[in-house]
């Protein structure tokens, strides 16, 4: 197939285009000492101003951490991680609010720009008093390197009851929230990476949605990891109320880097009586060069639990960036007719290792799930998809259906499906299909019959591929997404 | 890892020169990965030991009660060793002779190992269609032990269906295990019926390589023992090799049937096929852990698999795992599974024309089951099966 090697070359070559997004921001920074101990913890609780009953439970976690061992079973291969070769906590410098743009430290202006922050918002991000007239549909608590710099349209939500502040901040002003949610869905000791974030996570985002109330925007956050050499330990919680509905965004791009960074987020979500949380997630950290240099270790537990009666929680994702990805953003459906959702597109190109799915618990009756997972792998990458469907013995009814697609392009990568289905109730009814190809030959030669570039070609079939899961995104992400998928197979055709 | 259980450490003891492999790799828990749904605290207190000779008289009753093929040769082993007098080879046999090494990592395969007896060793010439074999392994005893080993080679062109049989009496673990290469376009048609007394433990092991145009075509009813666990590891070596992997198993009472099996595509153009159904009341646990591998060599692969539960009861359960782990591009691997109960609609369209209920009920699970019992080729063997299911 000479024609599909020419492209390959021509396509290898537009591979060199380096990361778009890779840029570092200078900015002074308050940095704690490497290492990781029990004053490592103390510090950032300290730091943190947080009260007593916050740094019991850090250092709960903390010694639940010592005690564990970093799991092997994930599909994937990295040097060993010293975990006491980082910095555990980075908080850019603080200086009284800028009275206009003009007085924000450029960097951080020209990181926004980047990130493609319309600039009013990029003043209220940056703290830029009297910025906040401006009204956008969407609520960004951007997270600068772990700490929310600012959180925007606060006003609006406040009218509306909605909470959505910096955790640390929930911390400090509603304890007894954060106090009565915080590590029930994922516990301090529930996994080697949920427990070294519950020690030494810095910040990350507070939801709560009050009784009855649909949130009148769509929340987002931006992630960025930014300082060398600082793991990232975010974390998320997201209470919706009876009846309360939320739609949350997570998107992240970062830095370029040489060496490998650790991530270890948690993300917690909680629905009750019917409430519904959707969370989606982009996610674009830096992969790595292309002989797999550098890129971020991400590894995160995201879980929801439907603890009320007819609630759902949907997770949706696109997982293109990360040398590492280990992630299985799962539902634990404990409400009656509770509904969980798990849409993913993961890509991984170069020398990218992916390890995702998700779980879905179904302990209630009438409980449903859909899993629609899509796996692309190029060039020396490897993908996974690892999923578990529960039924336990009270699942009444209960239904699963999971598909799994994996596309492979080129012939040095993998793709790998491993789903786990246990039924212990003979009502409950799973079903589960999975396929493995590569792009057709005959759809690439239509398309480029039609004058299309073999690159348009492969990005048009790659996104038809994952349409059913792209249709579940956000508008605003939708888009992103679908760029992003194009930019991710860069220079893997063939 | 090393378990103190008094079991292994008999075995261990028992092996001799051949026990540091096994006390290395200990009895696996269930944190071990391909142990995780089949727990083997049941074997772990016994001291197992060795198993006395059996009477042909012994044999001969046992026999009785087993449905067998009327036609081809037979050969009989009682607690692990051949029964001459109930025995006949195949005319064209001859003894293998070649040294199959022995499986990594597969505890079944490395108890098998350590305590191995002399099992079944055949070799079929180049070309030369040795008919209908059937190889009854019987156990009788109790707290003992049998670990056959049989090696089958099929040199090129050459076929031979094996008809495959374990049963017995008393509690007693039944580790058999199969060496078998199978030469170019040769064929061989394994069909198993694993009837083991209902508080045995049977743990086997089917190696198979099969070399360019050569056919793997297997079948096995899994329905005895307290535990059972049939592994398959097939591997498809040379071009154009095909694999079936195919079965049933009927789990009742409080017993656990598992099924697991790894298709191993290292060359390019083969194909494999896979149907597997379980049939789980009372208290049983099915267990299916499948697994396709498609090397980066193996371009072309077609794989297909696809299991299937039937859950008739509350207290049923079925553990399933279907894996595909490909690194080649141009491949055409899918898996399928569903688990779920008899569908109500059926069972209404049956009773609403007449039909009582247990009829109507077994003509479901019959038809559930005919998807892979239609598989096996053999029209005399797919008779014989249906009647051991049912009996």
């Amino acid at each position: 197939m000479p024609a599909v090697t020419e492209t390959r070359e021509t396509v290898e070559k537009l591979a060199k285009s380096s990361y778009e997004w890779g840029f570092e921001t200078d900015i002074e920074m308050d940095i704690a000492p490497k290492g990781l101990n029990e004053e490592t913890v103390r510090l950032i609780s300290e730091r943190k101003g947080e009260p007593q009953w916050m740094l019991d439970w850090r250092l709960k976690a903390f010694r639940a951490w010592l005690e564990m061992e970093e799991p092997t079973w994930a599909h994937i291969h990295h040097p060993p991680i010293d975990y006491q070769d980082a910095h555990y906590f980075a908080q850019p410098k603080k200086k009284p609010g800028p009275k206009s743009l003009d007085e924000v430290d450029p960097e951080l202006l020209k990181t926004y720009a980047k990130l493609g922050i319309p600039l009013h918002e990029q003043a209220l991000l940056a703290g830029v008093e009297g910025a906040e007239e401006a009204r956008l549909p969407v609520a960004v608590d951007a997270v600068f390197d772990s700490v929310s710099v600012a959180t925007t349209f606060r006003k609006t939500l406040a009218e509306a009851g909605v909470i959505f502040c910096p955790i640390s901040e929930a911390i400090r002003e509603h304890p007894e929230l954060v106090q009565k949610y915080l590590g029930t869905v994922v516990p301090v000791s529930d996994n080697f990476f949920g427990a070294l974030n519950s020690a030494v996570f810095t910040d990350g985002s507070f939801v709560y949605i009050p009784e009855g109330v649909r949130c009148p925007m769509e929340l987002s956050t931006y992630f960025r990891i930014n300082a060398r050499n600082t793991g990232q330990f975010e974390r998320t919680l997201i209470i919706a109320e009876d009846r309360a509905t939320v739609s949350y965004l997570e998107g992240c791009t970062a830095p370029q880097r040489d060496e490998n960074q650790l991530h270890a987020a948690v993300v917690e979500l909680i629905a009750m009586e019917d409430a519904s949380i959707k969370y989606s997630t982009v996610q674009n950290w830096y992969p790595g060069d292309d002989e797999g240099r550098g890129g971020i270790y991400n590894f995160v537990t995201k879980r929801g639990i439907c603890r009320g009666a007819r609630s759902k929680i949907s997770w949706t994702q696109v997982e293109t960036g990360s040398a590492i990805t280990w992630k299985y953003p799962s539902c634990v459906l404990a409400g009656e007719g509770s509904v969980g959702e798990f849409y993913s597109v993961a890509v991984t190109n170069n020398h990218q290792q992916a390890d995702t799915g998700t779980k879905m618990i179904h302990l209630a009756p009438n409980t449903r799930s859909t899993i629609i997972a899509k796996t692309i792998s190029a060039g020396h990458s490897d993908s996974t998809y690892r999923g578990l469907v529960r039924m336990q013995p009270k699942a009444r009814n209960a239904r699963n259906f999971t598909q799994c697609d994996s596309l492979l392009i080129g012939d040095q990568c993998g793709a790998h499906t491993v789903p786990y289905i246990e039924s212990r109730n003979m009502t409950a009814r799973v079903e589960h299909e999975a396929t493995t190809s590569k792009i057709s030959e005959d759809q690439l030669f239509y398309c480029r019959s039609r004058g299309l570039s073999e690159e348009d070609a492969v990005g048009l079939i790659v996104n038809g591929f994952c349409r059913e899961v792209l249709k579940e995104l956000p508008m605003e992400f939708a888009v992103e997404a679908q760029k992003l998928l194009q930019i991710s197979l860069e220079g893997s055709v063939g | 890892m090393q378990n103190a259980v008094p079991a292994l450490e008999a075995f261990v003891a028992r092996a001799a020169g051949q026990g540091a492999a096994l006390a290395e790799t200990g009895l696996p828990t269930r944190r071990v990965e391909a142990w995780r749904y089949t727990p083997l605290r049941s074997i772990a207190d016994t001291v197992w030991q060795k198993a006395a000779s059996l009477t042909t008289e012994t044999a001969t009753a046992l026999l009785n009660h087993l449905i067998l093929p009327e036609t081809g040769v037979r050969v009989v082993y009682g607690n692990g060793q051949l029964l001459d007098a109930l025995s006949a080879f195949p005319e064209v046999a001859q003894r293998a002779s070649e040294n199959v090494s022995p499986l990594k990592g597969v505890f079944s395969a490395t108890l098998n190992t350590a305590l191995g007896e002399r099992g079944l060793d055949i070799r079929i010439p180049a070309g030369t269609d040795a008919g209908l074999l059937t190889l009854v392994s019987l156990s009788n005893g109790q707290d003992v032990s049998t670990h056959l080993q049989h090696r089958i080679v099929l040199e090129d062109g050459a076929s031979l269906t094996l008809y495959d049989v374990s049963a017995g009496e008393g509690r007693y673990i039944a580790n058999p295990r199969f060496d078998i290469v199978v030469g170019k376009e040769a064929t061989l048609r394994h069909v198993k019926v694993q009837r083991e007394s209902l508080t045995a433990t049977h743990l086997a092991i089917v190696s198979a390589d099969v070399a360019e145009k050569g056919e793997y075509d297997s079948f096995t009813l899994n329905q005895g023992s307290s535990l059972a666990r049939h592994e398959a590891v097939v591997t498809l070596g040379a071009p154009h090799a095909m694999a079936h992997v195919n079965g049933v198993q009927i789990v009742d009472g409080q017993r656990l049937n598992d099924l697991t099996s790894m298709i191993h595509h290292a060359a390019p153009d083969g194909s494999s096929r896979q149907t597997v159904k379980t049939v789980l009341s009372d208290a049983g646990q099915g267990v299916f852990q499948g697994k396709i591998l498609v090397d980066r060599v193996a371009q072309k692969t077609d794989g297909y698999q696809m299991n299937q539960a039937l859950l008739l009861s509350e207290k049923a359960q079925i553990n399933s795992k279907p894996e595909l782990e490909i690194y080649a591009d141009d491949v055409k691997c899918s898996h399928g599974a569903t688990v779920g109960a008899l569908d109500d609609e059926q069972l209404f369209y049956l009773r609403s024309r007449g039909i009582p209920q247990t009829d109507a009920r077994d003509m479901l699970v019959r038809a559930f089951l005919i998807d892979a019992l239609d598989l096996v080729s053999d029209e005399g063997l797919r008779d014989l099966l249906l009647r051991s299911m049912t009996s």
